[in-house]
């Protein structure tokens, strides 16, 4: 069981001249089912990223709580909205630290490089690889620790349409292999509605949430681009009633 | 590396040729010794066995105040680097020690702790606490807080953090340090031999420059200067260079 609520009295970042900012969040509240795939979408600067900050325990300046259902912190993985490798070990290691050491940890790099599409690079400094690559070693990274709560950051941007499809895929297999609870920040709404089984919109600031839409689609029908666009329209906030998409 | 090697003979050579020719102009050898001069010197001290005990003693001293110096000046730079509290409170008796000339330390050592080779050691690792403690506070201030935040998440725990994330950030810095500090602690080390010792390189400088030995003098410097470039082209620059390999 990993479901959690985020409540946000209040988070505000200090201003440039000592003061405080305008908070970015103010009586926030976000509850987030065991095993959902959760996206949100939200305009530019509103708070996302710092949003999975709080979420993940690394920015613990806010007022408010965090609570997970099974009373402890489950093992979370980040896919940061930057790759976060560290360039003075090799692609190999970097996915590779952050499991229990074992000899079991090796092969589990391994594999987790090679279903992103990275045999053959496990030996290179990812300073050496391009940004797209080093996505991907980050997305490894994220995907080998096996983790109970996964919280992405725009993971698939400045990559082909091509690898995106397959790291979809990638996506959901380990989500399907695993009981996993899933946080998805995006600025595409269609990749939004074609992975998760709920969106959230914010708006703001500070963040509140306009729009909450459960995605009505079965795994085949999200392949189908007019069913996509359908649920997209309410995404976007073209239509008003889930009766619309279903009708 | 060939290259760079040739190139450092051919300006030797240069060197030592501009300098012969200087003696020969001057025609004093007591206070200008052609270089076979200092050679023969070099022969002689190094017959008598004089030569390799006196090096032997001074590079154990800068070996000693160099490894006190590094260990000390990083754990007080990276603290002032880590904690703004700590900078404020104590960054100024740095900038303090950084500016007190040397020979004030060595003294002061000396007077109130006797000349004994504890007081040697610790006037010399004094005198470079304070750059490397100024270095490694850059270091530590530079620390990236997005690897951190990496580290934490993913559970790497304090020694996976130092060893792969922290370390690694730090190691141009004790580079620096490295090689900044054993330019200067060598030449510390002869003061400190000269002013309170009674052997190393330092003390025979001293003897010789009482009977105006100028070529005992020269062939005692280039000794070392040797050892100490030996150093610096054998362990610190091959280390870097390790340490550096995975940059583009
Ligand atoms: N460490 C910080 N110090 C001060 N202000 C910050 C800090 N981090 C973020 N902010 C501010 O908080 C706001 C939200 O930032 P955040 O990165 O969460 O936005 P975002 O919704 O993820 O945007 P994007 O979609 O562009 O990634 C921005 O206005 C940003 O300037
Ligand atoms: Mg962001």
């Amino acid at each position: 069981m990993t479901g959690l609520v985020v409540e946000i009295g209040e988070k505000a970042f200090p201003g440039a001249s000592g003061g405080a900012n305008p908070p970015l969040y103010k009586d926030f509240r976000l509850e987030i089912a065991d095993r959902a795939f959760v996206a949100l979408l939200g305009p530019s600067g509103l708070g996302k990223t710092t949003l999975l900050n709080m979420i993940a325990g690394v920015d613990k300046a806010f007022t408010g709580r965090l609570d997970f259902t099974n009373g402890r912190r489950p093992r979370i993985s980040y896919v940061f909205q930057s790759p976060r490798l560290l360039p003075w070990r090799t692609v190999l290691q970097n996915v590779a630290l952050p499991l229990p050491q074992g000899a079991d940890s090796l092969k589990r790099a391994r594999a987790a490089i090679a279903d992103v599409g990275l045999a053959g690079s496990e030996d290179v400094y990812p300073e050496r690889l391009s940004l797209g690559m080093q996505r991907r070693v980050a997305l490894a990274r994220g995907f080998a620790v096996e983790p109970e709560l996964l919280l992405m950051d725009e993971p698939f941007v400045s990559l082909d349409e091509a690898n995106t499809a397959k790291l979809h895929d990638l996506l959901n297999d380990l989500i399907a292999a695993r009981p996993t609870t899933t946080l998805f920040v995006t600025h595409d709404s269609r990749e939004a509605v074609r992975l998760a089984d709920r969106i959230v919109v914010l708006e703001g600031p500070p963040a509140r949430i306009a729009r909450d839409i459960t995605v009505p689609l079965t795994r085949e029908a999200r392949r189908i681009p007019g069913e996509i666009e359908r649920v997209r329209d309410l995404v976007v906030g073209r239509l008003q009633s889930v009766a619309a998409v279903n009708g | 590396m060939a290259s760079r090697l040739g190139w450092s003979a051919i300006s030797l050579a240069v060197f030592v040729a501009v300098w012969w020719v200087i003696a020969l102009a001057h025609g004093d050898f007591r206070l200008l010794p052609t270089p076979p001069l200092v050679i023969d010197a070099l022969v002689v001290t190094a017959k008598s066995g004089a030569l390799f005990y006196n090096l032997l003693v001074t590079l154990a001293r800068v070996a000693a105040s160099f490894l006190l110096a590094m260990t000390l000046g990083s754990a007080l730079g990276i603290l002032l680097g880590m904690s703004r509290t700590a900078d404020r409170l104590i960054g100024p008796w740095v900038v303090l020690f950084l500016n007190l000339p040397a020979l004030v330390i060595i003294i002061l050592c000396y007077v109130w702790f006797g000349l004994i080779e504890s007081a040697a050691v610790a006037a010399v690792a004094i005198n470079k606490i304070p750059n490397v403690a100024v270095t490694l506070r850059e270091g530590a201030a530079s620390l990236s807080r997005d690897l951190a935040e990496m580290a934490a998440v993913y559970g790497f725990g304090p020694w996976k953090t130092l060893r792969h994330v922290i370390l690694p950030q730090l190691a141009p810095f004790f580079a620096a340090a490295a090689r900044s500090g054993l330019a200067l602690v060598w030449k510390i080390v002869l003061v400190v031999e000269l002013l309170g010792r009674p052997n190393g390189v330092g003390f025979e400088l001293q003897t010789a420059f009482q009977l105006f030995d100028v070529a005992t003098i020269l062939a005692y410097a280039f000794a070392f200067g040797f050892i100490v470039q030996a150093i610096e082209l054998g362990i610190i620059q091959p280390w870097e260079q390790a340490a550096n390999r995975w940059r583009r």
